[in-house]
C-alpha cells in the first residue's frame, strides 16, 4: 500500500454504556480514494464512521478512547474545533434527509451556518454543488421547491451537494443506497468515483457487491474488531483471514 | 382458494366486529353533534334578535335596549393579547429547555411529572393564585396585567406540553444532518428545531388561549369589574371580559337579559372560532412540509 495516510485511527475504543463496540481499531486511510467498511449488520461499521466527525458524542452515554488523525492532528484533541472539523469531514447518512425548506436552502444551509451571507456567493456554492453531486441539471429550473419533492434518489444526491458546499475534504458515507432502488444506486457509485478523484471517501455498506464495484480498499470489521484491510481487489479474492473468506463466500453475515 | 374453513369463520367475525365499531364510533359523533347543535340552536334562537351592531359598540346599561358589551369584548382582547405576548415566550422557552437542553436525570423528569399536573389544576385555583401573587403582593391592582398573568399561568402547561410534543416529532436525522454540517447546538435549535416545530407550537399555543378566552372562574378570582363603562388604556386599567359579562347578565331578573346573554354567547363563540380558524390555517399551510 502507499504510504501516505489522510485518517490515521489509532487504538480507537468505543463504548455505549457498558457495551464496548469498536475494540482496539487502528486504520490508515489513504487520500483520493474509496475505502469500504463492510461487515455484518452490529459489527460497528457505523460507529467507526461517525468516529470520524465526532457524531457518536451525541449519544448519551458514548465513551471514546485512543486517537484519529486527520493530516496530522488529533481531532479527540481538546482544543479541537469541532463544528469546523465536522465542516471538513462531511456525512452522508442512510437514509436521505434532506431539510424541510427548499433545494436551495438545502445547500445553502451549511455555508450560511460558516458564515456566507451574499447571495452571489451563495448563488455560486449552490450550483457548483449541485453540478458536482450530478443534480444541477435535473433541478436547476426548481431551485424554489420543496426539497421533499424529489425522488428518493435525487434527495441523497442533493444531501451529498449538501454536504459538498461546505468544502469538506473528506466524505462519510453510511449506507447511502439501501434506500435507492438500483438505477439510483448506480448513479451515486458513479458519483462516488467521481468524488474520489477530489475527496478522501468513507463508505459503510453491508452489500459486498457494492464493496467490491466501487471501493479501492476494503476494511473488513467483525464485532467491534478489525479483521482485515487491504487493497479491494486482494480482501475479495485472496482474503488473508478465514473470516473474511467465509463473509464473502456467504457462509454468514 | 383462501375460503378453507381456517380463514372463513374468523373473518365473518371481523367483519361483524368492524361493523360494531363502525357503529359504536357514528354514535359518539351524532351524540358529540348533536349537543353542540342544540346548545348553538338554542343561543341562536335567544340571542339573534339582539345580536346587532349596537351590541358591539355601546357600553353596559341598565336598559337592555341600550345595553352592549364593548367593554367586555375589548377587555378579553386586551387580556388575550398580553397573556399571548408572555405565554409564548415563555413556552417556548422551557418547552425548548426541557427538550434540547436539560439534562435527563431525575429533576428534568419531576419537572415534567409536574407540568402535565399543572394542566389539570382547576382554573379556580389559578385565580385565587392571581389574586394573591398579582393582585396583592406585586400589587398590580385588579388590572388587566393582573389578569394576563393569571391567564399565562393557566395555560403556560398547555403551551408548554403542545410546544414539547411539535419540538420532539421533529426527526434526529435532521437535527443530525445539521450537525454533521458542523452547526452549532444553538444552531440547530434555531434553524433546525424551532424553524420545522413553529407550526406545531403556533397551533397549540393558539388552542390554549381560544381556551383561555372562555374562562370565566379566574377572572372572577381576580375580580375584574362587572360594570365598566371604558375600554382599557394601558394594561394596569380595570377591567371585564366576555364571560363574566355574559355570566352577570344571566343573572339579571329582567328576560332580555338573558337574550343579551345569548348574543354574547353568540359573539364569544364567533371570537373562538375565528382563533380556532387561524391555528388550523396555520397547522394546513405547514402540514405538507413537515411530512
Amino acid at each position: 500500500m502507499k504510504n501516505e495516510i489522510k485518517i490515521d485511527v489509532k487504538n480507537l475504543n468505543i463504548w455505549f454504556g457498558k457495551t464496548h463496540v469498536i475494540k482496539d481499531i487502528n486504520l490508515g486511510i489513504r487520500p483520493n480514494a474509496i475505502t469500504a467498511i463492510m461487515g455484518p449488520s452490529g459489527c460497528g461499521k457505523t460507529t467507526l464512521l461517525r468516529a470520524m466527525n465526532r457524531l457518536n458524542e451525541l449519544i448519551l452515554g458514548s465513551k471514546t478512547t485512543g486517537q484519529i488523525y486527520v493530516d496530522g492532528i488529533n481531532i479527540y484533541d481538546k482544543d479541537i474545533d469541532l463544528y469546523d472539523l465536522r465542516r471538513r469531514v462531511g456525512m452522508v447518512f442512510q437514509k436521505p434527509n434532506p431539510f424541510p425548506k427548499s433545494i436551495y436552502d438545502n445547500v445553502a444551509f451549511g455555508p450560511k451556518l460558516h458564515g456566507v451571507e451574499s447571495d452571489k456567493d451563495l448563488n455560486l456554492i449552490v450550483e457548483k454543488s449541485l453540478k458536482e453531486a450530478a443534480l444541477w441539471d435535473e433541478v436547476k429550473d426548481r431551485l424554489k421547491k420543496d426539497a421533499l419533492d424529489l425522488s428518493g434518489g435525487q434527495q441523497q444526491r442533493l444531501c451529498i451537494a449538501r454536504a459538498l458546499a461546505v468544502e469538506p475534504e473528506i466524505i462519510l458515507m453510511d449506507e447511502p443506497c439501501s434506500a435507492l432502488d438500483p438505477i439510483a444506486t448506480s448513479k451515486i457509485e458513479n458519483l462516488m468515483r467521481n468524488l474520489a478523484k477530489k475527496y478522501t471517501v468513507l463508505i459503510v455498506t453491508h452489500n459486498m457487491q457494492q464493496a467490491s464495484r466501487v471501493s479501492d480498499y476494503t476494511v473488513f470489521l467483525y464485532l467491534g474488531k478489525l479483521v482485515e484491510f487491504d487493497y479491494t481487489k486482494k480482501v475479495f479474492e485472496n482474503p488473508k483471514s478465514e473470516l473474511t473468506e467465509k463473509y464473502i463466500t456467504g457462509e454468514f453475515g | 382458494m383462501l375460503k378453507t374453513n381456517k380463514t372463513k369463520k374468523p373473518s365473518r367475525l371481523r367483519k361483524i366486529n368492524d361493523n360494531i365499531l363502525y357503529i359504536l364510533c357514528l354514535i359518539g359523533i351524532i351524540i358529540a353533534f348533536l349537543s353542540l347543535f342544540a346548545l348553538l340552536a338554542g343561543a341562536f334562537r335567544d340571542g339573534l334578535p339582539w345580536l346587532s351592531f349596537d351590541l358591539l359598540t355601546n357600553f353596559p346599561s341598565r336598559f337592555p335596549e341600550e345595553a352592549g358589551l364593548k367593554a367586555a369584548l375589548f377587555g378579553s382582547l386586551w387580556v388575550i393579547g398580553l397573556t399571548a405576548l408572555i405565554s409564548f415566550p415563555i413556552g417556548i422557552a422551557s418547552a425548548l429547555y426541557l427538550e434540547e437542553y436539560a439534562p435527563a436525570n431525575w429533576f428534568t423528569s419531576f419537572i415534567q411529572l409536574n407540568i402535565a399536573n399543572l394542566a389539570g389544576v382547576p382554573s379556580i385555583v389559578y385565580g385565587i393564585l392571581g389574586l394573591a401573587l398579582f393582585v396583592r403582593a406585586v400589587s398590580l391592582g385588579r388590572s388587566v396585567l393582573s389578569g394576563a398573568l393569571t391567564m399565562t399561568l393557566l395555560i403556560l402547561p398547555v403551551i408548554i406540553i403542545a410546544s414539547r410534543e411539535a419540538i420532539r416529532s421533529i426527526p434526529k436525522a435532521h437535527r443530525e444532518g445539521a450537525y454533521a454540517l458542523g452547526a452549532s447546538q444553538w444552531q440547530v435549535t434555531q434553524k433546525v428545531v424551532l424553524s420545522e416545530a413553529i407550526p406545531g407550537i403556533l397551533t397549540g399555543t393558539i388552542l390554549a388561549l381560544s381556551r383561555a378566552i372562555g374562562e370565566t372562574a379566574p377572572m372572577i378570582a381576580i375580580a375584574a369589574l362587572v360594570y365598566v363603562r371604558f375600554i382599557p388604556t394601558s394594561p394596569l386599567d380595570r377591567f371585564t371580559v366576555l364571560p363574566i359579562q355574559i355570566y352577570n347578565w344571566m343573572g339579571l331578573p329582567q328576560s332580555e337579559f338573558r337574550g343579551l346573554a345569548a348574543a354574547g354567547i353568540m359573539v364569544l363563540l364567533a371570537v373562538l372560532l375565528a382563533m380556532n380558524s387561524i391555528a388550523i390555517y396555520i397547522r394546513n399551510r405547514y402540514q405538507k412540509r413537515a411530512k
